[in-house]
């Protein structure tokens, strides 16, 4: 493909063209005039392909990711398909699989951490440090608060109701297990997750 | 692999290649282009392809949308919603493929049906759009039956959709050229069938070679007639020398209830007389058209003047409908 | 899923009802349309709309929302009457033959033991007639009119074709010809499907619908066999992991269960574990509990868990009332009673019921932490958005952390699918600036935590100290590490039971699955049903061989199952007493004599011998239940009860509203609304173009459904004046929402016990953040009421009114 012609010039001309022959009432064969036929360089080219699944429902289609580092060396998807060898999907994906991509590209991904503050109106950005130490400062000023121990028989209850954790539905086993550990071993019981909703 | 489908034929029989590989559409294949651009002497042969859609396994997923969308790297403007399941409200330039919703009672038997029918380019066996195509090279058909916009070589003057029995083609109005439907000519030329083939998560969308999709369509058909459909059939039709996108249809016999499908296609008369006795009427529309865009300094067909635009438009109607057409005097010469 | 998404393509019928598979599954549904194409299968939807389901399939009938147990047990009815049952399963591998206490009765809409006050039942009734032998009381000639099969028929007799009709609304024609083409695969070599989904879950007795179906499924031998079942088509991509792993309030890993305050040690707790066999010589798996428990204790506490500290169970919370799931929490938050609240991945704002409710309780946290890849509108609930979220921003005193987490294509690990496949993937590409893996969240505020209290002390440590965290890199443990540990490993010597002096599995070592597992502390595993998932052969979620013997649908080397890489639960009941499949063309495993083998894990003992040992292992009985004893609040058998929110009575009982026992909190019970106010029904969905609250984000599903809308039939716009594109305002007794209005002809009025009842449909998938034009979720509208066994909120069936909208305050 010529890359020398712009496409807008390109166009400019060819119009010019078929208004002269146009007016020229004759012949519109100036065969040279036009540029060669051809298809779209294949997009996938020089891309790396990894196995994963569609984060959706849970058919869990195989899909395969098409990624190719940009300006600053970070890996980005540039395409994603069904994966052809899934027994499930067989290369299959729905309206929202299909376009995946922009999913993961989504103009509205967080990128850091962020707090807003009693009463204010809008978030501002905290650093990952500090969310996470004022995180587990709350966390642990709140249990030694509200802790129940024991009810009024006595009985160890040891349990802990002034916190409720939501957990994910689309996270791995291996995130929910490290999840699971984390929340119970502090006595969490509003603890819950997706399955009814 | 191991495939136990194999008898429903698929689109996707491997993963897509990665590496450098050779395309084999190029103007090698080149069988017809429009306005008498180039032509390989010898096209290389290619195996004629369709792609087959059975409306009766649809479910109006939209799939296919969203996989067009995304390989073809296009845009579609988020609309409104109007009361209806069509969205984008028609094919644009950034969308090629639409799903159609038809409500319909069936008179016959007191059922209700959704009519579900994925719109777009049919990449006829004799292009409409090519032949009314005025720019050389701006529309060409390879010898696999695939007809394809080459947007280097267009004008945007639009002609492709009068001469489109099936409305397809769609000018942007940003690029000023004419967009629809590739087939995916860039995956089928590595050997790898349409984006909107290998996501349709029901195989209602199949490609293959034009042969065995018959094959495929019979079997389908079969089916259907045992399931009551007594007019089940295949839409290849004639009238435009058969299409390398066929449906498979629950009631053949009434296309017209998928939203319109033509009964009968027929390529616009002014745009079948080409080269024949109308040839200045068709030269006359469309160099209203292109005329019209040189003397405005744009490029978009909504450049044209509304009054040239409503006489060259009158012209084909009454050409469609078998009226004189006469060339408007002196235009020629603007 | 019993069974799994390719085995469908071995069925000769699908049920779609409770579910919309072609749009909220279509790439599952494709198993469908190919057992259609290849088997001549048939398709039944049955669904208050016309879905895209619908669509495709060989027969429709409507329903009106939240009446789906009339309906099946007509069907149950309609079998029974029309001699439609698979005698030899129906009489060898259900309980149909046991004998059932006297006292036990059913009028005027109830079971014996109602006590309105306690709203709940007194189940003594419930139960079995047990022998001197300790054993349950048989009639395998079914005479006795106390035996559950009779007593089964008694109960159905009501639901005549009549009946269905009055209550349904389902068209009488309709109904008899979907019964008459169900009763065909009550032939041992016919079989049918059932896929359902939340259109059965989300109702205030969304548990009984299921169980309606399973023993249809039953009667008609569809259990256990290919191309049968039960299958729960579920949500979300893991949401059959994250139950499997626990994370709900009374949930242990494995579905072991968190202690009530009632069992107050370790030896307690085992007493109600015992599962002891209710018949001679059958498995009862259940009785391995403790070997579970242990494991699972030991994985947590290691060392800390020992024998003589009772495996450290007080480090378990311990539970005053049957659960804090997400409704009762937000009732106490309501109330001032909760401070810290997380969500991870999950917006609640928009997914759970009355959404005022859940902007109240919001506002009275101290702390609100979000984790999610996404903007969601939970995390910005505070902050105004016009009539989209119109709230007092300077009001609202709570502090929100909005953590950005990783997606899928920026993480490695298994998600389990409906089928129960763990199926591994790997990382593609790397996170957006510096959003941070949730293994990498979860393991720093754990680690700041246990630090605090490591030199501040306080309130009970110990669990928190103690919990294992021995991960190569403790800031941020590797998928692998943790899938090893859910695994489990031999801690100790692991020998053989029947040679003690067999060493089965060396210290240190991956067990090969859960039979290795012991109650004597020598064994670790974090969810005992995943063990065999990653052993000493690897990762077996991993696994990406694709071969399928004899085209079963089985694929026994793709990725891995639970349990034991099974693929069909309960697929010893694919087999008659002799062991030899009911169906030839259909086999899954076989009797050969000595052994059970085939295509499958047999989900038996291989060496139990089929006359004796019974197939549903499971439970202690050894047989399935058309009768499930005591185990469910609201009825060993499934009766019609009316949603909360209903147009019509009860008519078997008029005082009764809803469900019975469903736990109602006192202001939710105030905001509950009547047909005279809210005449019509309606009932909340998801479209196939997007995913819950997730794709209004992707700009090319926001393109493909931008706005949102609610769906109604051309008479009922006709009646209120509505027009197709028009916007509407539709209301409830907890808030209102405006839409376009999509007038069509796939929503027709019904008409229930003498009165027309129209629908309207609410779809769900618009909220303030994202690409998509802002709207409104169904949960604007929905009451706080839970199913009476698990909670799951009523999303299917409540009272709405509609009219054009005038004055919108919307731009």
């Amino acid at each position: 493909m010529n890359i020398d012609l712009s496409r807008r010039s390109f166009l400019r001309l060819a119009g010019a063209g078929v208004a002269a022959t146009s007016l020229g009432a004759l012949g519109f064969g100036e065969a040279e005039a036009a540029e060669l036929a051809h298809v779209r360089d294949f997009k996938l080219t020089a891309t790396t392909e990894t196995r994963n699944t569609c984060p959706y429902c849970s058919v869990a289609c195989g899909i395969i990711i098409y990624a190719r580092p940009d300006d600053t060396g970070k890996r980005r998807v540039v395409h994603i398909e069904g994966d052809a060898d899934h027994p499930t999907n067989r290369g299959t994906l729905c309206p929202k699989g299909a376009a995946l991509k922009d999913f993961v590209n989504a103009p509205t991904r967080l990128t850091q951490p962020m707090i807003r503050k009693p009463g204010a109106a809008a978030f501002e950005p905290i650093a990952w440090d500090d969310a996470l130490d004022r995180i587990a400062r709350a966390i642990k000023d709140d249990r030694d608060a509200n802790f129940l121990a024991t009810n009024e028989a006595g009985v160890p209850v040891n349990r802990w109701t002034t916190m409720g954790f939501l957990a994910a539905s689309a996270t791995t086993n291996e995130t929910a297990w490290a999840t699971y550990k984390v929340v119970r071993s502090m006595g969490v019981v509003g603890f819950d997750n997706q399955a009814r909703v | 692999m191991t495939t136990n489908i194999q008898d429903s034929p698929r689109t996707a029989l491997s993963n897509p290649p990665v590496q450098p590989g050779q395309s084999n559409l190029g103007q090698p294949a080149v069988r017809r282009s429009s306005a008498g651009g180039p032509v390989a002497e010898q096209p290389t042969p290619l195996t004629e392809v369709a792609k087959l859609i059975d409306v009766s396994k649809c479910i109006g997923c939209k799939a296919c949308q969203s996989a067009c969308i995304e390989w073809n790297d296009t845009h579609p403007e988020i609309e409104t919603n109007v009361g209806v399941y069509e969205n984008p409200h028609d094919l644009t330039p950034e969308m090629f493929t639409l799903m159609r919703f038809a409500e319909y009672d069936n008179p016959d038997n007191g059922n209700f049906e959704w009519l579900i029918r994925k719109d777009g380019c049919m990449h006829c066996e004799e292009p409409g759009c090519l032949k009314a195509c005025p720019a050389p090279g701006a529309i060409v058909q390879y010898t696999n039956g695939i007809v394809d916009f080459i947007h280097e070589n267009c004008i945007g003057c639009g002609y492709c959709v009068s001469g489109c029995p099936f409305d397809i083609p769609r000018i942007s109005q940003k690029t000023h050229v004419a967009y629809k439907c590739t087939l995916c000519s860039d995956r089928v030329a590595v050997g790898q069938g349409p984006a909107c083939a290998k996501a349709c998560p029901t195989h209602a969308i199949v490609f293959g070679t034009k042969e065995d999709m018959k094959i495929h369509a019979a079997a389908r058909i079969e089916d259907l007639k045992s399931r009551g459909y007594e007019n089940a059939g295949l839409y290849d039709p004639p009238g435009v020398g058969g299409t390398h996108v066929m449906y498979v249809l629950h009631h053949a016999d009434k296309p017209g209830i998928y939203n319109d499908l033509p009964e009968d296609p027929q390529i616009s008369p002014v745009v079948e007389g080409w080269k024949g006795p109308t040839k200045t009427v068709g030269l006359a529309a469309i160099g209203l058209a292109a005329v019209g865009s040189v003397v405005m300094g744009l490029f978009s067909r909504s450049a044209v003047a509304d009054e040239d635009e409503h006489q060259a438009q009158e012209m084909v109607d009454r050409a469609a409908a078998g009226l004189p057409v006469d060339p408007i005097p002196g235009r020629e010469q603007v | 899923m019993t069974n799994s998404w390719t085995d469908i393509k071995n069925t000769d019928l699908v049920i779609v009802m409770g579910g919309n598979a072609a749009e909220a599954h279509p790439c599952g549904f494709k198993w469908v349309t190919e057992a259609k194409h290849q088997r001549g299968a048939k398709l039944i939807v049955v669904d208050p709309r016309f879905t895209r389901t619908a669509s495709v399939a060989d027969y429709y009938a409507p329903i009106r929302p939240g009446s789906d147990i009339a309906f099946l047990m007509g069907l149950i009815r309609y079998m029974i009457e029309n001699d439609k049952v698979q005698w030899e399963y129906v009489k060898a591998f259900t309980n149909a033959s046991l004998i059932v206490k006297d006292e036990f009765g059913w009028a005027d809409g109830l079971f014996t033991g109602y006590d309105e006050e306690k709203r709940d039942y007194d189940k003594s009734s419930w139960d079995y007639v047990i022998g001197d032998d300790g054993f349950a009381v048989t009639d395998p000639t079914l005479q006795n009119p106390r035996c559950v099969w009779n007593l089964l028929k008694a109960h159905v007799d009501v639901y005549t074709p009549e009946m269905v009709e009055r209550i349904t609304g389902t068209p009488k024609d309709r109904f008899l010809k979907i019964a008459e083409m169900i009763g065909e695969c009550s032939s041992p070599t016919k079989t049918m499907t059932s896929m359902y989904a939340l259109g059965w879950t989300q109702h205030s007795k969304g548990a009984q619908n299921i169980r309606g179906m399973a023993m249809l499924q039953l009667i008609l031998g569809n259990i256990g066999v290919r191309g049968g079942g039960m299958n729960a088509l579920r949500g979300h991509s893991n949401i059959q992991g994250l139950t499997d792993i626990g994370l709900m309030s009374n949930l242990i890993p494995g579905y072991l269960n968190i202690p009530t305050e009632r069992e107050a040690d370790w030896a307690t707790y085992m007493t109600s574990r015992a599962f002891k066999p209710l018949r001679p010589g059958q498995t009862s798996y259940w009785q391995n509990y403790p070997k579970f428990m242990v494991s699972f204790m030991k994985s947590m506490w290691g060392d800390a868990a020992q024998k003589d500290n009772d495996w450290a169970y007080h480090y378990l919370p311990k539970l005053d009332v049957p659960s804090y799931d997400i409704l009762r929490m937000y009732e106490l938050m309501d109330e001032g009673r909760v401070n810290l609240y997380f969500c991870q991945g999950f917006n609640p704002l928009l997914a759970t019921p009355n959404r005022d409710k859940v902007t109240r309780a919001f506002s009275k946290l101290k702390l609100l932490v979000t984790m999610d890849p996404l903007e969601t509108e939970t995390a910005r609930f505070w902050e105004n958005h016009g009539a989209h979220n119109d709230v007092d921003t300077a009001a609202i005193q709570t502090e929100v952390i909005q953590l950005p987490s990783s997606c899928f294509a920026e993480d490695e690990g298994a998600l389990v699918n409906s089928g129960r496949w763990l199926q591994w993937h790997w990382k593609a590409s790397d996170m957006p600036g510096e959003a941070r893996n949730d293994v990498w969240i979860m393991a720093q505020i754990f680690l700041r935590v246990r630090e605090l209290y490591r030199t501040e002390g306080g309130a009970f440590p110990d669990p928190i100290l103690n919990l294992t965290w021995d991960y190569a890199d403790p800031n941020e443990p590797h998928p692998e590490e943790l899938a090893r540990e859910m695994n489990g490993r031999a801690l100790s010597a692991v020998y053989d039971p029947t040679d003690p002096t067999k060493v089965v599995a060396e210290p240190g070592k991956q067990l090969l699955n859960f039979s290795q597992l012991r109650d004597d502390g020598s064994t670790a595993s974090g969810c005992w049903i995943y063990s065999g998932s990653f052993n000493e052969a690897g990762n077996n979620m991993a696994r990406r061989d694709n071969a399928d013997p004899d085209d079963t649908g089985a694929y026994p080397n793709w990725t891995w199952s639970w349990p034991l890489n099974r693929r069909t639960l309960y697929n010893r009941a694919s087999c008659d007493l002799n062991g030899k499949p009911w169906d030839p063309t259909r086999k899954i495993i076989e009797w050969d004599g000595e052994k059970w083998s085939g295509y499958d894990v047999p989900d038996i003992s291989p060496t139990a011998k089929p006359g004796e040992v019974m197939p549903f292992i499971m439970n202690q009985e050894g047989v399935s239940r058309l009768f499930s004893r005591g185990l469910m609040r609201d009825g060993p058998f499934p009766t019609h009860m009316e949603p909360f929110e209903s147009p019509v009575e009860n008519v078997f009982n008029k005082r009764m509203r809803g469900n019975p026992v469903v736990r109602v909190f006192a202001k939710d019970a105030a905001d509950l609304g009547t047909s005279d106010e809210f005449p019509f029904v309606a009932t909340s969905y998801r479209l196939t173009e997007h995913f819950h609250y997730w794709t209004k984000h992707n700009v090319v599903n926001a393109a493909l459904q931008p706005e949102f809308f609610v769906e109604i039939s051309e008479e009922l716009a006709a009646e209120r004046g509505i027009e197709r594109g028009g916007r509407v305002r539709v209301w409830s007794k907890r808030g209102e929402v405006w839409a376009v209005a999509l007038v069509t002809k796939r929503i027709k009025p019904m008409i229930c016990d003498g009165k027309t009842v129209h629908v309207v449909g609410i779809p769900l998938h618009w909220g303030f953040v994202g690409a998509a034009r802002k709207g409104w979720g169904p949960n604007s509208l929905t009451p706080v009421l839970g199913d009476a066994n698990v909670e799951t909120p009523e999303f299917k069936a409540f009272l709405v009114n509609i009219e054009p909208a005038v004055g919108e305050a919307v731009s």
